[in-house]
């Protein structure tokens, strides 16, 4: 199966977010997600700079079965974007919740954060599906 | 292997060299030529083989049982063929005058009528080239509906997530927000979150009915009165009326505008992009913003509107009327059907569907909703073989081509696991349906008792696997001389 890291907040549409030291937010889509997508193909990074609405979509993941949005999990403005994604999409499919981030944001709400789904409720979710 | 691989410097064929070139006086000397064009040098035979080879490797309807969900592959009547190939119509000119095409300007009115009456609405557009063309004419008048009462705040289109992918990008390029519905777990649109989303702002909804889901919308007419009520219009991809061909009309159902894939529902030879056919059906009050032209009677005269006559025209779609030829064996397969063979369409491409289903659930296949009756097509999920076996829906498509069957449509709709969307359409006979089941179940056998040689395949086929990363990540579709 695949692993949720317990240290991660999650959403429903499989985003994973990471809070790091100096308060931004990093945001990548699960290895669940990924391995649903199957060999991705090509991935759009937001633009720096951009603010979002938590639900807005901000990227596309496409793979070889699908295209698929990916959801700002927070309300914030996009600091800093992955853009080794745009030849090497495939460093999702290998280590989506480490060299496969997609963004880092800047929260408007940095205690959001906290109201996303923990890895047991998100691990829970995905065994249903 | 490319033709230009066959190719040997200065190989010519005589036969087949223009006997006399035209005079060049009149086209300017930077626009003529200096050197040879780059072109295969090879006879004729090895030209006929060449082609001849790569036709026969083709899966094909002509060849092959095709049940490509969503896509509705259906037989191509020869006679349509026939009949849209006489010499007058072929040789009509597309800008002779009215009066030099009235035959072909009386199919193309008939074609009108007869579309107008399957779907129940009140006029018809044959204009749309394709399905994308008609679903971006009908959201285009959408706009134009809501501009012309100088209502500038609908500014969003609601789209199921059972929808076609096209129906979220036509909403886009027409510059409208879209917003995704959610479907409930028996696959019907979540009426509670349409009554939460409706509002000032709504332009309009986009739904395929039956869904992408292989199901019949069930609450169709209280989402029509949702979304009037909230002066919103409704859109009906017409991707799978073939389910409710001459049984049940859009416009009984509240809709007010519809595109028709003639390409699929009426017959008309695609696959690989084309030609296709989109017309539009709308409402009275949308009729104004049809594209055109429009073909009308007069005086017992048949003529063509354009722009001049139609001012509130969302405009033409392409330089002519439509896909003339397309257009053409659509009509003749209309007239061949009747009314009542078009009803017979609807039954027996259900009916071909749910038979299959029936046979495959008792086969052990898992269905997508059990509780549901099929509509022309259904959903098997092979969740559970993924899971437990490593074999997945992609390795049952492969295998099931060496069996002799074009894979049904895979991993679409997104929303279910490990799909195979299964569409029989009307044209099989029992025997065909039977040998699919029992290709299916064997395959399932193959996965539970030795699954490598399901994920190996196909074997019997000129190519094995592809990379599919490779194709998408360095897409390479020109020939360059080494």
């Amino acid at each position: 199966m695949s692993n949720v890291p317990s240290e991660l907040r999650y959403t429903k549409s499989h985003e994973w977010v990471a809070r790091n030291e100096d308060g931004s937010f990093t945001v990548g889509i699960t290895d669940h997600a990924q391995h649903l997508l199957g060999d991705l193909v090509f991935v759009e990074v937001p633009d720096v700079g951009t603010d979002f609405s938590a639900g807005d979509d901000c990227a596309v993941v496409e793979s070889v079965k699908a295209a698929s949005d990916v959801y700002c999990p927070l309300d914030g403005e996009v600091t800093e974007a992955n853009e080794t994604l745009a030849d090497t999409p495939e460093i999702i499919n290998n280590d989506a919740f480490g060299d496969g981030w997609i963004f880092k944001l800047q929260a408007k709400d940095a205690g959001a954060f906290d109201d996303l789904m923990d890895a047991d409720t998100y691990a829970e979710m995905i065994a249903e599906d | 292997m490319l033709i230009f691989e066959r190719s040997k410097a200065n190989r010519t064929n005589k036969a087949q060299q223009p006997r006399q070139t035209g005079s060049l006086a009149d086209i300017p000397a930077n626009f003529l030529r200096k050197q040879r064009p780059l072109l295969p040098e090879v006879s004729e035979m090895q030209t006929v083989r060449h082609y001849t080879r790569l036709s026969q490797k083709n899966f094909s309807i002509d060849t092959h049982f095709y049940p490509l969900g969503s896509c509705t592959m259906k037989y191509n009547p020869r006679g349509c063929n026939t009949l849209a190939m006489l010499p007058g119509f072929v040789q009509r000119h597309p800008t002779s005058p009215a009066n030099m095409s009235q035959g072909f300007l009386a199919c193309m009115h008939d074609l009108q009528d007869i579309l107008k009456d399957v779907t129940g609405m009140k006029a018809v557009s044959l204009a749309p080239m394709a399905g994308a063309q008609g679903e971006f004419a009908g959201v285009a008048m959408i706009r134009a509906y809501h501009d012309a009462r100088g209502d500038s705040a609908r500014t969003e289109i609601l789209v199921p997530d059972a929808a076609h992918g096209t129906n979220p990008a036509t909403a886009t390029m027409c510059n409208f927000k879209v917003r995704e519905i959610p479907t409930n777990k028996e696959g019907d649109v979540d009426i509670e979150a349409l009554k939460a989303a409706v509002g000032p702002h709504t332009a309009g909804i986009m739904l395929t009915n039956p869904s992408t889901l292989g199901v019949f919308e069930r609450k169709i007419k209280d989402i029509a009165g949702i979304i009037h009520d909230a002066g919103g219009l409704l859109y009906y991809d017409g991707a799978n009326l073939n389910a409710i061909l001459g049984k049940v009309k859009p416009g009984d159902m509240g809709f007010d505008v519809i595109h028709m894939n003639l390409h699929k529902t009426f017959s008309t030879p695609h696959g690989g992009g084309g030609p296709g056919a989109g017309p539009v059906g709308v409402s009275a009050r949308l009729e104004p913003f049809l594209p055109v032209p429009l073909v009308i009677q007069r005086d017992n005269e048949f003529q063509v509107l354009t722009e001049k006559s139609r001012p509130q025209t969302i405009g033409p779609m392409s330089a002519f009327l439509g896909n003339a030829g397309i257009l053409m064996r659509a009509y003749i397969y209309a007239r061949l059907l009747g009314r009542e063979g078009m009803e017979r369409v609807a039954e027996y491409a259900t009916l071909n569907a749910n038979y299959m289903m029936v046979k495959l659930r008792r086969a052990g296949f898992d269905l997508a909703f059990p509780n549901r009756r099929a509509t022309h097509e259904f959903i098997v999920t092979l969740k559970k073989q993924a899971r437990e076996l490593d074999v997945n829906a992609m390795d049952f498509a492969k295998r099931l081509l060496d069996y002799g069957f074009h894979a049904p449509t895979t991993y679409f709709p997104l929303l279910v696991p490990e799909c195979l969307l299964i569409e029989p359409t009307e044209t099989e006979a029992m025997e065909t349906l039977d040998g699919f089941i029992e290709a299916m179940a064997r395959i399932k056998h193959e996965a539970e008792t030795d699954a490598d040689l399901v994920k190996g395949a196909p074997y019997t086929q000129p190519v094995r696997r592809l990379d599919d990363v490779k194709a998408a990540k360095e897409l390479d579709l020109t020939w360059s001389a080494a």
